[in-house]
């Protein structure tokens, strides 16, 4: 794909990701960054298509390598930031039936 | 690549879109959260559908496994040890970022397909993903407390010549693409680099490296897209990529440190060398856990400083109970909660939550500072150069780093285990203060006492 096009694409990205986290209170730093540590284990969709290509032998193994660990990354980082922010909300939540 | 993934990729990237930003207010990071995991789930299906795939088994097995084990670690682990097991994650993706680079590379020397864009692309990721990788094993290591600092005035330097090494490596590699050698050089060079970067980083630090390890991981992700021409990588590896250096730069603004003065050179390095036993001698007072709630039973209002050590001694529950019978004898209590304290960005807040704290009562540093002359007892809790003096001093080591303004409060009770300095290695005036009273101990032991002794009263 034309380099200038993905060029765009990732200024943007950057641009737009420096937007979105400022201003973030600093309850919420951690499983910011865990949540965001989640969606870098993007890169699966990489390590499926090398996983699942059949190219050669040797592609096939790291591919799945990085199929595991990717999906490590991915799954695990969901989870721990979804439990992380269960403790923030499950105390809202009595604090409301309380009232 | 087929209109359906493009357009499957697009929708990817709007959910984590939406996900980042939900993840920014407290009112919306659980379902910003779930946003992003449905971003992950969407991209991966869709990307199942590409033509090109077809060894399915061994994929699937891939899967399998990494969601067996991610979901049991992170179901599994305590509260306390959640910043290593988000390091170990970041390793764990910055080395994937590597792999899949490797992959392509063994096809594109079959092929021939190479261009310029691809081979710098592929360099970028291996060298970035290499260092996420070890630095984030180091990072977690350490938090873990298995792995110490290790500083040897050999080691910079070292690291800059790799550093140009790799540099060399990479514009090598970008010349001539003959075989497996300069990539395989350059993501070994990564390897070591990430090794020696993260070694002589002290405890203090850390929240400031998770964050660039955070934003590193991304940046490789982000690498490996443009060499694979995957638009969805790029997208989000760099949005992950800037949201870690906007929190890396205001992990180092809260220590009054630059980037660069993290990594290249070690805290304490300025100001004068101060004999602890001219500050201490004579000048300490300590105190027991019944004269401490003596003192709290008739305090109106009291102020919590936690730090590191209330992490290490997982004394939030016994915060927690302490803090329950200090309302109930209707004391107003917060928590004073100093950007940098605990190990990792945020630490602290998610450790009290634990304990169902309200986080309301976590006030942070430039909202409650004015407010502690007009508090009668000020608890620090594991918690030392955050709340170090001389950092308002011209001519210390912490010179400038902003503090808590404990020593404005009353009476401040300081529970530690001894006066051994805290990571800026120097002496804290504030033990030695006149309303000052050491309460030595481990701090859920503390805790616990205290609260004894105020139920006794």
């Amino acid at each position: 794909m034309n380099f200038l096009i993905l060029l765009t694409l990732f200024t943007l990205a950057v641009f737009l990701g420096i937007e979105l986290i400022s201003k973030v209170p600093p309850t919420l730093h951690t499983p910011l960054m865990s949540g965001s540590n989640a969606i870098s284990g993007i890169t699966l969709l990489g390590a499926l298509v090398s996983a699942g290509n059949d190219y050669s032998t040797l592609a096939t193994w790291l591919g799945f390598g990085a199929v595991t660990l990717a999906t490590i990354n991915a799954v695990g980082g969901f989870l721990v930031t979804h439990r992380m922010l269960a403790m923030f909300s499950t105390k809202k939540t009595t604090k409301k039936t309380a009232k | 690549m087929s209109n359906l993934i493009q357009a499957g990729y697009l929708v990817s990237a709007i959910l984590f879109i939406l996900g980042l930003k939900g993840l920014g207010r407290p009112r919306t990071a659980v379902r910003g959260n779930q946003l992003g995991a449905l971003g992950m789930l969407l991209a991966v299906v869709v990307t199942l559908t590409n033509e090109q795939i077809v060894a399915w088994p061994i994929m699937i097995a891939g899967i399998i496994v990494g969601t067996v084990l991610g979901a049991l670690l992170a179901l599994r682990v305590q509260m306390t040890g959640m910043p290593e097991l988000v390091a170990l994650y970041n390793g764990f993706g910055g080395i994937a970022s590597v792999l899949v680079v490797l992959a392509s590379y063994d096809q594109v020397i079959h092929t021939g397909t190479e261009d310029l864009t691809y081979l710098i692309a592929a360099a970028a990721s291996a060298v970035i993903g290499a260092i996420t990788f070890t630095g984030s094993i180091i990072a977690f290591g350490k938090l873990n407390e298995s792995i110490s600092s290790v500083n040897s005035s050999l080691i910079r330097p070292a690291n800059a010549i790799m550093l140009v090494g790799a540099l060399a490596a990479g514009i090598a590699f970008v010349a001539s693409p003959q075989g497996w050698t300069w990539l395989l050089i350059l993501t070994v060079l990564g390897l070591i680099l990430g090794l020696t970067v993260v070694l002589p980083i002290g405890g203090a630090d850390m929240p400031v490296i998770i964050a660039l390890l955070n934003s590193l991981s991304g940046l490789a992700a982000a690498a490996t897209g443009f060499a694979i021409g995957n638009t969805l990588l790029i997208i989000a590896g760099s949005l992950v990529g800037a949201s870690g250096l906007i929190l890396t730069q205001v992990m180092c603004k809260a220590m009054n440190r630059t980037l660069t003065n993290v990594l290249f050179s070690s805290m304490g390095a300025g100001g004068a060398t101060v004999d602890p036993n001219d500050v201490y001698e004579g000048k300490v007072r300590t105190t027991s856990a019944d004269d401490v709630a003596m003192i709290l039973d008739t305090a109106e209002r009291v102020v919590i400083v936690p730090g590191y050590g209330l992490a290490v001694a997982q004394a939030q529950h016994a915060v927690r109970d302490l803090t329950r019978t200090l309302e109930e004898n209707g004391t107003e209590v917060v928590f004073a909660i100093h950007p940098v304290a605990g190990r990792m960005p945020g630490h602290m807040n998610v450790l009290l939550a634990e304990a169902e704290i309200d986080y309301e009562k976590l006030i942070e540093m430039d909202v409650v500072n004015p407010t502690f002359a007009q508090t009668d007892v000020a608890i620090v809790l594991g918690a030392n150069d955050v709340v170090n003096p001389v950092a308002r001093e011209a001519d210390s080591a912490i010179s400038g780093m902003p503090i808590l303004d404990v020593d404005q409060a009353r009476t401040v009770i300081v529970i530690k285990r001894s006066l051994s300095p805290g990571f800026a290695g120097i002496p804290n005036p504030l033990f030695a203060a006149d309303n000052t009273l050491m309460l030595f101990g481990d701090g859920k032991a503390a805790a616990v006492d205290i609260n004894a002794a105020m139920a006794a009263l």
